[in-house]
């Protein structure tokens, strides 16, 4: 099984990779992000927590240009994207993957096909490369016996291990998880979380992720930033934010959802 | 009626079929490329395509062919054969009416598949092509097969003109016989029995395209019937 | 292209006169139409098949015949039949007859779409029928069609032209004969389309205005 999340272009571990400098976004009067400041070194694994609405998932959905911010600028390995053309914006977007909480997948596509449409039709490979690799990604989430299925056949756990697959088959330099296990029955939860788990320890691919799993969080973060009303109020690694928060909203938070 | 007359009502028959085939491609293609701007991303793209459908929307088919038939010629030095002009008219009209059946359907997707393909890094185009419409298009086939009865209804319009089509074939064979009960009975009977026949290949296509998308069919509800989308209403004005 | 302004003025009072005559028939037609149309809505919720039935066929057949052919029939069968009617009172009915197969549509789906619920509540305060389709389900169910009926109402200005080939005088009708009297096609045929448009437009933005109150 080759590296999944190994790509062309590895960026030294520890380098910087995303960087975002006062960004602030609005929703009409409702300021979501407020002059955020923070980044992300290449390789690293970062969780995002904090109370709902506090606009976690909003970076993400920054990070992956499904909206533009109204202030500031997102850097991902060195190539700035707000503002740029959009031309640059997709070069971006091809070292980002992405994970969605709803999971995402086409329903008229099979479970193969949702995995090898992007390689091809936007990296250029083979399809018999990217059919090899669907594959060996299925083997690794523990799908392979579901190559010709539809989505809507699948359970929830399944097409969400699918989205996994489909997501790191592009090679992204940075994978994006929203929320990947908020919308699945609770015993499916397991089974994705240690998809992801493998991930995590036998890669060098980045992540970020907003989870209200707390376990998870605490298993495959170097780096936990909690957030609040648009501010990161408190960052270190997990044994320190899990075990002796310094922050009283990072307290009454964790003390509501351990 | 003499055999001389029907072979009169059969080729109105032939002449309705051709009408109806060829201005239903014409209205197919106007359908999608107005239908995809109305969604561009770009304003003026929507706003043409927008305003397309309101001035097309707003007129009456039978007002167009008049416009087509008599003003294009001296305007523009176009002489259009009848066929041509007849084609052009009802597919421009009701090309109007599926271009918002087109825009309703892919507005209709669930806006996170859009997402799914930003963050796969397609193109807009590509996710319109693989993503939007193969899941838009199964849905746009009931609406569809209702415009279609429309447009055969509106293909009698021509015999205003004087085109010999179905219905013109039915003037013909009353002044002949100088009696219209029997000959108009007939020549309903037989728009019923090709909009009966339309029907049922919209819905075998329905069934065959839902297959494709892993999705049973539903049972088909009017669209005309929707009260809670009265603006998609599918009657068309000027089509009968 | 020539555009001639004279022409145009010469025109303009056959066009109001024309313009009368189409307003006439949208309005006659609607109200066949609507009137109509609750008709057959409620012969298809009787519990007899003998009259649910013939009434679904002859509705269905209406709705997929074209209009044109219909008004032919009318027009001269009619007179066969020894009922005489003018060219505009034919054409009113016509169309009015074939849209009512339309509404009647909108009404069963206004009627469905009033909750079980209100049926049962009826029943049990042993409200008679007639009461409780007068007092308590249309009520409710015309709130939910005005605007699909409105929709209607704009698809048939649309359709009034159509008179034209029975011989009345509607705005289509007196633009051909100004052009054939006069050999000036573009000026009067322009005219009333942009009318159409104009008119439909602002119909539906009347429309979209009445919606809005209603779901309030």
């Amino acid at each position: 099984m080759t590296d999944p999340g190994s790509h062309t272009n590895p960026p030294v571990d520890g380098s910087e990779l995303i960087r975002f400098d006062h960004v602030t976004k609005r929703f009409g009067s409702n300021t979501v992000l407020d002059g955020l400041d923070f980044s992300v070194d290449a390789g690293k694994h970062v969780t995002l927590i904090g109370p709902s609405g506090s606009g976690k998932t909003t970076i993400l959905r920054l990070l992956m240009t499904l909206m533009k911010p109204d202030e500031g600028t997102i850097t991902v390995a060195g190539d700035q994207l707000f503002p740029a053309s959009e031309k640059q914006v997709r070069e971006v977007r091809k070292k980002i993957g992405m994970v969605f909480q709803q999971f995402n997948l086409f329903p008229n596509m099979n479970v193969l096909r949702n995995i090898t449409e992007a390689p091809v039709t936007v990296l250029g490979m083979s399809k018999d490369e990217a059919e090899q690799r669907a594959r060996e990604l299925l083997d690794l989430v523990g799908l392979a016996d579901k190559c010709d299925a539809y989505p809507t056949q699948l359970s929830g756990g399944q097409q969400q291990r699918v989205a996994i697959a489909r997501a790191l088959a592009m090679r992204p330099q940075v994978l994006l998880l929203d929320e990947v296990t908020s919308a699945l029955d609770p015993e499916l939860v397991a089974g994705v979380l240690d998809v992801l788990r493998d991930i995590a320890r036998t890669t060098d691919i980045t992540m970020l992720c907003v989870t209200h799993e707390m376990n998870f969080a605490r298993d495959i973060s170097d780096q936990v930033l909690m957030f609040d009303s648009g501010h990161v109020i408190e960052s270190g690694p997990p044994e320190k934010i899990f075990g002796d928060p310094e922050h009283e909203r990072t307290r009454e938070f964790l003390g509501a959802v351990l | 009626m003499t055999s001389g007359l029907w072979e009169l009502v059969l080729e109105g028959i032939w002449v309705t079929v051709q009408l109806l085939v060829l201005s239903a491609l014409l209205a197919t293609v106007v359908s999608f490329v107005v239908g995809v701007a109305r969604t561009h991303r770009l304003w003026i793209v929507r706003f043409l395509a927008g305003f397309y459908t309101e001035v097309f929307r707003g007129t009456s088919a039978l007002i167009m062919i008049f416009w087509v038939f008599f003003v294009l010629p001296p305007a523009f030095g176009w002489q259009l054969v009848p066929m041509w002009a007849g084609t052009l008219a009802l597919g421009l009209t009701y090309g109007a009416y599926g271009a918002e059946i087109v825009r309703g359907a892919l507005t209709a997707v669930d806006p996170a598949q859009r997402e799914g393909g930003i963050a796969l890094s397609f193109t807009p185009w590509q996710r319109m092509r693989l993503i939007l419409l193969p899941q838009a298009v199964p849905e746009m086939i009931p609406p569809f097969s209702n415009l279609l009865i429309e447009l055969l209804k509106g293909t009698a319009l021509v015999s205003v003109m004087g085109m010999g089509d179905l219905a013109f074939s039915g003037n013909l064979v009353r002044l002949a016989l100088q009696e219209s009960a029997e000959i108009y009975t007939y020549i309903l009977l037989i728009y019923f029995v090709i909009a009966f026949l339309l029907t049922r290949v919209m819905r075998g296509l329905e069934r065959q395209l839902k297959a494709g998308v892993g999705k049973a069919p539903r049972k088909t509800v009017p669209a005309q019937a929707r009260v809670s989308d009265g603006a998609g209403a599918v009657k068309v004005g000027g089509g009968a | 292209m020539q555009w001639d302004w004279g022409a145009v003025a010469d025109f303009m009072p056959h066009f109001w006169d024309g313009l009368l005559v189409t307003l006439q028939a949208l309005a006659l037609g609607s109200v066949i139409s609507f009137v109509l149309g609750l008709v057959w809505a409620l012969l298809m919720r009787t519990p007899s098949r003998f009259v649910r039935w013939p009434v679904g066929a002859v509705t269905e057949f209406i709705r997929n015949t074209p209009l044109l052919v219909q008004l032919f029939f009318l027009f001269y069968v009619l007179p066969e039949w020894n009922i005489t009617f003018s060219a505009l009172t034919t054409g009113v009915v016509a169309i009015g007859l074939h849209y009512s197969t339309y509404t009647m549509q909108v009404y069963r789906a206004g009627i469905d779409a009033v909750p079980v619920g209100q049926w049962e509540a009826a029943t049990a305060l042993n409200l008679p029928l007639r009461r409780t389709w007068t007092a308590v389900i249309l009520p409710q169910a015309v709130r939910r069609v005005v605007p699909a009926l409105g929709n209607y109402v704009i698809a048939m200005l649309k359709d009034t032209p159509l008179l034209m080939a029975i011989t009345v005088l509607d705005m289509l009708g007196e633009a051909r004969l100004f052009s054939q009297q006069n050999f000036q096609f573009t000026e009067p045929l322009t005219v009333i389309g942009v009318a159409f448009i104009l008119i439909s437009y602002l119909a539906s933005v009347l429309l979209r205005g009445l919606e809005r109150r209603l779901v309030r």
